[in-house]
């Protein structure tokens, strides 16, 4: 997106979803989708007015999960909320864990050695690929292929689970990063499982296209629904896959040269028309991209040490100030924003989840649309309700 | 991406009278911030997403800080004068006022306030990021605080949060209901001063301090009753 089409002159108020008129006469039905719908992914709540099947307005209800993950973090040592940060989107517990270490990195100025930034990575790129697959599961599931897509994408999820358990000793809540570097070392045993793992994806998503790329029942649900504006989806903070389906070229890894992503070479995949059908493309595309990060990383994986060694585990208190640390999750933009008032707890603590903040439009794309397709376009979103309440 | 003071000299310029003032943060991340006066915060966000040169199109996070009020201590001295009885001469006492150092310790309260923080972006210039920070007068009833919602629409949830768990009341917000907890509820529970119901475990639990106050609140239940 250039600069000169962001200072356009703009009518107030064209970031708001607009007004549709029911047609015809008699009454609105309204409808609440969820807590309980099967299609919300957890415990979530679709306020819907419905004008015969078409949707003029919809509002989301939240907080059916919130336990106040800040507050807890507010009151326990900067370490104690690492396991916790598993359990906000508990599909990429990996990431989660990054983020967090980063911020706490940032504020505390500390460095990460050469083989811990090679693990994360490949940690990282991992999650992102079984994040993607299940997520992909999960949208055709709700467009009726019932089952199968999503048991293919859960057989190849659980080899991956299978190493996260042998590394970390937990399949989904890893609690696996420290901050200045990882917990324990990788075997090279567990490299040469890795390798023989990701050497069987690239057949995975080929036969996963195969299945779904030209399938005609998921392109007619899927193009030209749910369509999101460039210039909306960067005004309302939309982040990660969703961002880059709408063409904006966004992607923290290659923005914030955060870990060592300098070092490979990898594309960002970019949609044209900012629907379902690109959404799900980008996703497959980024699988792709993933796995050849992998192969590089798992390849170029140096010795030595994992952990920072001036790093202090016991007794970690940073200095006063304060710090936003943001990477690239697979659910779009995670930060975590921390302030330090010198002692063992941070003063506040503050989670960036992407997962809220991507429902922020979800009513500007579904007004106008046919109910079944609410379906469809939330679950392209990808949220997960464990990050969107906290 | 320009520093916060060229930045600052930047709004300045361009909306007069803003009154921003740099806030120096000294960890090792080095991510200053700029205070803004509520009363030109609407007009600088304008400003900021529109300038070509700045370009802040991407609104990342919006949160809420609560800032006690503080008890500072200052030690003073202070010159008194004392009278003091002096030998005189041939056994006589004389009384003579001497002039005395005292050390004294005053105590002033800093109020304390509401503070909502936003972290800005560049999509297009890919630089970031500047983080703006607002104060409510006090921490009581003085909490409203202009929406940004109209200039980047990334607000409009984060900020129903933070006036959800904080009570940073949003003047200009589309929407501005509780989003987390339910519509009933009373208080702001990420609030430094928020107390937790006793009756949070009502079951007696095998924790002892839980345990406790579920059965002091029983019993004063039951006290009520008969």
């Amino acid at each position: 997106m250039s600069v000169a089409e962001t200072r356009t002159e703009r009518s107030a108020g064209w970031n708001r979803p607009p007004a549709v008129e029911p047609e015809g006469e008699g009454e609105l039905l309204e409808v609440a989708m969820g807590p309980h719908h099967p299609s919300t992914h957890g415990v979530f709540r679709m306020d819907v007015s419905l004008d015969g099947e078409r949707v003029v307005r919809l509002k989301p209800v939240f907080g059916y999960l919130h336990r106040n993950h800040e507050k807890i973090a507010e009151g326990v040592a900067y370490l104690a909320s690492m396991p916790y940060t598993d359990r906000l989107d508990y599909f990429c517990s990996l990431t989660n864990n990054w983020a967090y270490a980063l911020a706490v990195e940032k504020l505390a100025g500390q460095e990460v050695p050469a083989r811990a930034e090679y693990i994360r990575v490949i940690l990282a790129e991992l999650t992102r690929i079984q994040n993607h697959a299940s997520t992909i599961g999960f949208l055709l599931q709700e467009m009726g292929a019932s089952g199968t897509p999503l048991m293919y994408a859960f057989r190849e999820r659980e080899k991956i689970l299978d190493l996260f358990e042998s590394l970390t000793g937990s399949r989904m809540m890893c609690n696996y990063m420290r901050f200045g570097g990882c917990r324990v070392d990788l075997s090279s045993a567990w490299i040469e499982a890795t390798k023989k793992v990701v050497a069987g994806l690239p057949a995975f998503v080929d036969e996963f296209e195969a299945l779904l790329t030209g399938n005609e029942i998921l392109m007619a649900r899927c193009q030209g629904v749910g369509v999101l504006k460039p210039d909306l989806a960067v005004n309302a903070g939309i982040s990660g896959p969703m961002l880059r389906a709408s063409g904006v070229n966004y992607d923290l890894r290659k923005v914030d040269h955060y870990g060592i992503y300098d070092r490979f070479q990898f594309r960002v995949p970019l949609g044209d028309h900012g629907d379902i059908y690109d959404r799900y493309m980008v996703r497959v595309l980024e699988m792709r991209e993933s796995i050849g990060i992998l192969n590089q990383a798992l390849q170029d994986i140096p010795l030595g040490p994992i952990m920072d060694a001036k790093a202090k585990l016991r007794g970690f208190r940073p200095k006063p100030g304060e710090a936003y640390g943001r990477i690239e999750a697979p659910k779009g933009e995670l930060g975590f924003y921390l302030i330090s008032d010198g002692g063992p707890n941070p003063y506040r603590y503050r989670v960036r989840p992407p997962s809220l903040i991507n429902l922020t439009v979800l009513e500007d794309m579904c007004l106008g649309h046919n109910v079944a397709d609410v379906v469809l376009i939330f679950g392209s979103v990808d949220i997960v309700l464990g990050e969107v309440d906290r | 991406m320009k520093t916060v003071e060229e930045i600052k000299a930047a709004i300045e310029a361009a909306v007069p009278g803003a009154g921003v003032t740099v806030v120096l943060n000294p960890s090792p991340s080095a991510q200053h911030s700029l205070r803004l006066e509520p009363a030109h915060a609407l007009a600088v966000a304008a400003f900021l997403r529109d300038d070509p040169e700045l370009a802040f199109d991407y609104l990342s996070n919006v949160t809420g800080v609560d800032w006690l009020d503080k008890e500072i201590a200052e030690k003073v001295k202070v010159t008194r004068q004392v009278t003091k009885t002096v030998d005189g001469p041939e056994g006589t006492k004389l009384e003579q006022v001497v002039d005395e150092i005292v050390e004294e310790t005053r105590k002033h309260v800093e109020p304390g306030s509401l503070e909502a923080v936003y972290h800005l972006y560049s999509v297009a210039l890919r630089h970031g990021p500047l983080v703006l920070r607002m104060r409510t007068v006090n921490r009581t009833d003085k909490v409203e605080l202009p929406s940004l919602t109209p200039v980047w629409r990334a607000a409009e949830l984060q900020e129903r949060e933070v006036f959800d768990l904080y009570g940073i009341v949003f003047t200009g917000h589309p929407d501005l209901r509780r989003i987390l907890m339910w519509d009933e509820f009373k208080d702001y529970p990420m609030r430094k001063d928020y107390v937790e119901p006793d009756d949070y475990e009502y079951e007696p639990t095998a924790h002892d301090a839980v345990l406790k106050r579920a059965q002091e609140h029983r019993s004063r239940e039951q006290g009520s009753r008969d």
